[in-house]
């Protein structure tokens, strides 16, 4: 009897929504039904404003609420305007988590754009796998990860470095310097950069990590004037890179003979590193700002009217831009009266897109087919395009990991 | 062989950064038992002045460094009377209020000019290296060795040759009693302060070429440069000249042995054994409290 009349009580604080989302998805599916009946739709945007990552969160932020804006003033979703409701996490991962849930439970938002960060990311991901929600993460990322809840738009590790270690190993040579700050992403880089290196006989002369906001790079400069490599590979981060590539600068290291390859370096970190310093090293990266097509011009002329004439964007805003556009999309091919996270999703899976750097598609497995480029920066802070893929390239979240693989129905390991 | 020298070399490049920084931070201490956690933010104020006069009256950073001194000393000394005056009867409460004066000061930075990194051009007549054999030193950061020795002789005359300097060692010595022969204790301190202040802020001149100016610079530099005034003796100005030199070596060679991740865990570990035989530090400065 006891046994029963638990059983009947916690299915009556389920139906009450009291128990949570994990037992109840029916429930939830009924919660999101509602959403779509009211004026607006509630678009979640969840970018630190404060904080250590809001040197490069708010230009996410600014991205994303512009595409917005763009798509309200054309009319909407269906008649509909969505609604940004902004949250600012301030760069700490605990707090994205709690600003995800009030999002997605509160605000009834049915989806979610945010973040920079692999740790803010990793933070959200519980949250929106229980609400069984949508968060879209437009950053590069170091791949190993397949979840059904999140839409990923950055670039993966094969889809920066396929095209670009073949290229440099041919054009400078394959004895490679690895340095990246002390954290997951460029383990795994240059994990996947190991494998590419090893099919063609390169050899990795140095691999170092330094912590997270380290500032001086003398001892690193040294470093590599005594092993004389003929690449540095860099996954440096934000004020990290900026120090490292004003000192190499400052060394008189030579880019022509000894080049940076960045995964990491974009136009806003060229900016803070002077134009000077930056000119004549190499990044990777699905997208630049002087790519030439119609789509970019447009975002960048918009972009630039709307937040100054020195803002650049770069390839994790471009991302947070046009992720918000897929959503618009998909919400388009659903029925207005049901509208759903894993409605949303199933109709992004397979779309393609004119984004700023080329046509781009959703996987089954919810990262972006994008276009690898190889820019070389000029002394005006602007990357030149000197080497573009003529395909799009697939996402493989685990290329490092033979025998996994990232699917429409999760994880297969084989 | 020749990586050693060139570590020799990054060595006492750092430990010059670290002097002028810890150099402000220990003479606030010995003068007024005030630990500074906004010090680190007053390197960062120092940066964004730099910034500020380059890209408004196009100053370059060392024709700069005169007026960013007088600006963040102004700062320090505003900050002075206005909170720390009132806190030195309570010493450990000064570390709370200069904390959070720390953070007011970055949220204003970031408010107010954004968070973004900002970019500070180096000296022209600076650029490029000098090279002896396989040694090869960066003009840039032998000036800055350079101004570092001018700036630790500078303190030293100005607490030992001066009038000023004879009040401020008579109030460290004994407050009550140099008031009694009419120090004003209070002016020296507010004077002390903004003098720590401002060469925190020329340290955040010095290395804006270098580094990347965004609000929260300060933060890794200060914990730095407290390890620094520890390690040398609270107060001691000789003791903090040692040891920045001594950390700058020891985490370079020990970057290169090892690396700049362990190497740091190494220089902690060495800290915390000194500081267990040495509880005051390599050269104590002789003080009655």
């Amino acid at each position: 009897m006891k046994r029963r009349e638990f059983l009947g009580r916690a299915g009556a604080a389920s139906t009450l929504g009291l128990a949570g989302g994990l037992s109840a998805p029916a429930l939830l599916s009924g919660v999101s039904r509602a959403y779509a009946a009211g004026d607006d739709i509630p678009v979640g945007l969840l970018f630190s404003l404060t904080g250590a990552v809001a040197v490069v969160e708010h230009t996410l932020h600014d991205a994303a609420l512009m595409a917005i804006e763009e798509i309200n003033a054309a009319g909407g979703v269906h008649g509909k305007q969505l609604r940004p409701i902004i949250e600012d996490p301030a760069s700490d991962p605990a707090t994205y988590a709690d600003r995800a849930r009030r999002l997605m439970i509160r605000d009834k938002c049915v989806s979610v754009f945010g973040s920079y960060t692999s740790s803010s990311r990793q933070a959200v991901l519980p949250i929106a796998e229980q609400r069984n929600n949508l968060y879209w993460y437009p950053t590069l990322y170091e791949g190993r990860e397949c979840s059904r809840n999140i839409m990923y738009g950055g670039a993966l590790a094969n889809q920066q470095q396929d095209i670009l270690i073949p290229w440099l190993a041919e054009n400078f040579g394959s004895r490679f310097y690895m340095v990246g700050n002390n954290y997951v992403y460029p383990k795994e880089e240059n994990n996947y950069c190991k494998t590419l290196l090893k099919v063609l006989d390169g050899e990795v002369v140095h691999e170092e990590y330094v912590p997270m906001g380290h500032s001086d790079f003398s001892s690193v400069i040294n470093r590599i004037r005594a092993e004389e490599p003929d690449v540095i590979f860099s996954t440096l981060v934000g004020d990290s890179d900026v120090a490292f590539a004003r000192q190499y600068h400052a060394a008189e290291l030579d880019p022509a003979k000894l080049p940076v390859c960045s995964l990491t370096r974009s136009e806003v970190e060229v900016k803070a590193i002077g134009g000077e310093a930056a000119a004549g090293h190499f990044s990777s990266a699905p997208y630049f700002m002087g790519h030439e097509s119609a789509e970019n011009e447009k975002f960048v002329e918009a972009y630039k009217a709307r937040f100054g004439a020195d803002e650049v964007t770069h390839f994790v805003s471009e991302a947070a831009y046009f992720q918000v556009y897929q959503f618009k999309a998909a919400l388009e091919k659903l029925d207005p009266s049901n509208i759903t996270p894993t409605g949303i999703r199933d109709a992004a899976v397979g779309m393609t897109m004119m984004a700023p750097q080329g046509e781009i598609l959703i996987d089954e497995n919810l990262h972006t087919h994008l276009w690898p480029k190889i820019g070389q920066w000029q002394s005006d802070g602007q990357a030149k395009v000197i080497v573009q893929s003529d395909k799009r390239f697939e996402p493989k979240p685990y290329a490092a990991y033979p025998g996994q693989e990232c699917t429409g129905a999760g994880l297969v390991k084989s | 062989m020749d990586v050693v020298f060139n570590q020799i070399f990054a060595g006492v490049s750092f430990a010059s950064i670290l002097l002028i920084i810890a150099l402000g931070l220990a003479i606030i201490y010995g003068t007024m038992g005030v630990i500074n956690l906004a010090h680190g933010e007053f390197v960062m104020l120092g940066a964004y002045a730099t910034w500020a006069l380059q890209t408004y009256a196009g100053l370059g950073v060392v024709t700069a460094l005169p007026l960013v001194f007088l600006a963040v000393a102004a700062a320090g000394w505003v900050i002075e009377k206005v909170i720390v005056q009132r806190l030195y009867t309570r010493p450990l409460d000064t570390i709370l209020a200069t904390w959070g004066i720390g953070i007011i000061l970055q949220q204003a930075v970031r408010l107010g000019v954004g968070a973004e990194s900002r970019f500070v051009r180096g000296p022209e007549w600076l650029s490029g290296n000098i090279e002896i054999g396989s040694l090869v030193m960066s003009n840039y950061r032998l000036f800055v060795i350079f101004f570092s020795l001018v700036v630790l002789a500078g303190t030293w005359m100005l607490m030992t040759r001066t009038e000023f300097g004879m009040k401020l060692r008579a109030v460290i010595q004994n407050r009550g009693i140099s008031e009694c022969y009419g120090i004003e204790a209070k002016k020296v301190y507010s004077v002390t302060f903004a003098y720590g202040a401002g060469l925190a802020g020329i340290a955040g001149a010095l290395i804006t070429p270098l580094f990347s100016t965004i609000p929260t610079m300060g933060t890794g530099l200060v914990v730095d440069a407290f390890l620094v005034v520890i390690v040398g003796g609270l107060g001691s100005l000789m003791g903090t000249a040692a040891a920045a030199l001594l950390i700058g070596e020891v985490t370079a060679l020990f970057s290169i042995v090892i690396n700049d991740t362990l190497g740091r865990i190494a220089v902690l570990a060495g800290i915390i054994l000194l500081i267990r035989y040495r509880p005051r530090g390599l050269f104590p400065a002789d003080t009655r409290r």
